[in-house]
């Protein structure tokens, strides 16, 4: 059976992290994840917590080389912890701070791992081997898992190694958690996978992310998101040189990735991909709106739907993306965003159907509906929150919020939230975008009256 | 009795940062509704890490200092409206 390798370093005294400014070898790194495997309990499905990347970097390789799967929900709701639990009664968290807000059975990573033997040789891992599901939230309420498999994982961070010239000379640093495809492929899997090293941090605040970057030895990349780099730039003391930066999560305006670019002084690239086929495109946002392609990947459109196949893809996929190839140019194409029913707040994603149906599953709830805001004029990497209106005369707006909060990321809460007698519905039970929107416009016209009186 | 109360002008400097805190979130409520001892996060006021880092933006603008997560400080600070006032009170250059 065909397998690849833990990771791609050339000698176990490479590189393979650094804690802060202090590397740690690929030798040192796969005696900790010996250790650490010896020590996990019983259960196959493993919720990764861990907040330092390196922590998490071990156990995830401590599940892979012991056959466990890690789990990737998109949130850590009391609902969707219930949810997983039932689809795998086994799963258990490894954490490295305090998980008490996680009704699991909990691992604590463990301060001081034990020497262990001396590990002389990279383990080679079958490709079909399940490493991970992805969770998206599907519309019914139900989270729908999305297989990953080894095989279809590396090839797919060797395409992106390959696009983006990632070379084992290379430090990464990351201020995306790797508890999503994004961080986890992008700021995990791609240095294992070419040899490079990746920073064990998860800076938030500029002053931080700044700091770690100057730790790093050159070359060295910023993986980031469109919000973490506004507020980097929105800061006027001097960055820290970078050779590469990468974006994904939310799409970012020409604007902010010049100044990206111009304050950093290197190049900009944005990465396209979904939960379901993982990266599929780049594109130097400051060099114009096209996205190139994978090298393999194919994507065309078949009436309304866009489907990926080639490259790491194993099985032709559906995409969620509304997108137009440039038949001029084979590999580009344009994406002219997600269907009407997703919503993408802050790289975050779900559907209005799937918050619809959370709000309506409360009791109490009569009836009720999330809407998107119309769109303003602001900059593209301004958040914009979701509005629902919402019929339960039993229900005070703090007992519904802490409902949903049980339920929905906090990210999709309701801002705001209002209280109607009715919806404007239909004969037939449909909501009319246009008699919503009026009804929130109004609604919030007279909350600004109530304000000012 | 002691020379000064240090409350007196957190007060004013809470009621601006509450201020400051509606009009960067664009929230729902006027600034004497955030309770001074009620958690910013969460339960309480529902802030999630995109207004943190919103939040941090407009404090060191308004305040001259940057927010760091390094101290176990940080906690304490997003724990409610008044561990904030007194960490800007503590920090601020301008």
């Amino acid at each position: 059976m065909p397998t690849l390798p833990l990771l791609a370093h050339s000698s176990l005294d490479a590189t393979v992290a650094w804690r802060g400014a202090v590397p740690v070898s690929v030798r040192q790194f796969l005696h900790e994840v010996d250790a650490l495997a010896a020590q996990l309990p019983a259960g196959r499905h493993v919720l990764n917590l861990c907040g330092n990347r390196y922590r998490f970097t071990v156990a995830l390789a401590a599940c892979i080389v012991s056959g466990r799967v890690s789990v990737l929900p998109p949130n850590h709701t009391a609902e969707m912890v219930r949810q997983m639990q039932r689809r795998a009664p086994d799963v258990f968290c490894i954490a490295d701070q305090d998980a008490r807000d996680i009704d699991l059975p909990v691992f604590r990573y463990p301060n001081d791992l034990p020497p262990a033997p001396s590990a002389a040789r990279i383990p080679q891992i079958d490709c079909d081997q399940l490493i991970a599901q992805v969770f998206t939230s599907g519309s019914t309420g139900e989270p729908m898992p999305h297989d990953k498999r080894w095989g279809s994982l590396v090839r797919n961070v060797q395409a992106e190694g390959a696009r983006l010239g990632i070379t084992p000379a290379h430090a990464l640093l990351g201020t995306v958690p790797p508890q999503h495809m994004y961080g986890l492929e992008t700021t995990v899997l791609l240095p294992l996978q070419c040899g490079a090293a990746l920073h064990d941090g998860s800076p938030f605040y500029p002053d931080d992310i700044g700091m770690a970057l100057a730790q790093l030895p050159r070359p060295r990349v910023l993986v980031t998101s469109p919000y973490h780099l506004r507020a980097l730039l929105a800061v006027s003391t001097e960055l820290p040189a970078a050779d590469l930066l990468l974006s994904a999560t939310a799409p970012l305006s020409t604007q902010l990735a010049s100044e990206a670019e111009s304050r950093f002084g290197c190049p900009l690239l944005e990465i396209y991909g979904c939960t379901e086929t993982g990266q599929l495109a780049t594109r130097r946002t400051t060099a114009g709106v096209a996205w190139q392609a994978f090298p393999g990947v194919r994507l065309w459109n078949a009436g309304e739907t866009v489907w990926a196949e080639g490259g790491h893809i194993d099985t032709p996929t559906r995409l969620s993306d509304v997108i137009e190839p440039l038949d001029a140019s084979p590999g580009h194409f344009l994406l002219h965003g997600r269907h009407a029913d997703l919503v993408n707040i802050a790289g975050k994603r779900t559907s209005l159907a799937y918050l619809n149906y959370q709000l309506n599953a409360i009791p109490g709830v009569d009836d009720g509906v999330f809407m998107l805001p119309p769109d303003d004029a602001g900059a593209l990497e301004n958040v914009r929150r979701l509005a629902a209106l919402v019929v339960a005369p039993t229900l005070t707006p703090a007992t519904l919020m802490h409902a949903l909060r049980e339920r929905i990321d906090p990210i999709f809460l309701p801002r705001p939230l209002l209280f109607v007698d009715a919806l404007p519905r239909n004969a037939t039970g449909k909501l009319p975008t246009q008699l919503a929107q009026g009804l929130l416009a109004s609604l919030q016209a007279k909350a600004a009256l109530g304000l000012r009186v | 009795m002691p020379e000064s109360l240090p409350t007196e002008p957190n007060q004013a400097l809470q009621s601006e940062i509450a201020g400051l805190i509606v009009t960067a979130l664009n929230l729902d409520l006027g600034p004497q509704d955030i309770q001074p001892d009620a958690p910013l996060y969460g339960e309480g006021l529902g802030l999630d890490s995109i207004d943190i880092l919103e939040v941090a933006l407009v404090v060191s603008k308004q305040y001259g200092f940057s927010l760091r997560a390094d101290s176990a400080d940080n906690v304490r600070i997003f724990s409610s409206l008044a561990g904030l006032t007194q960490h800007i009170a503590a920090n601020r250059t301008k």
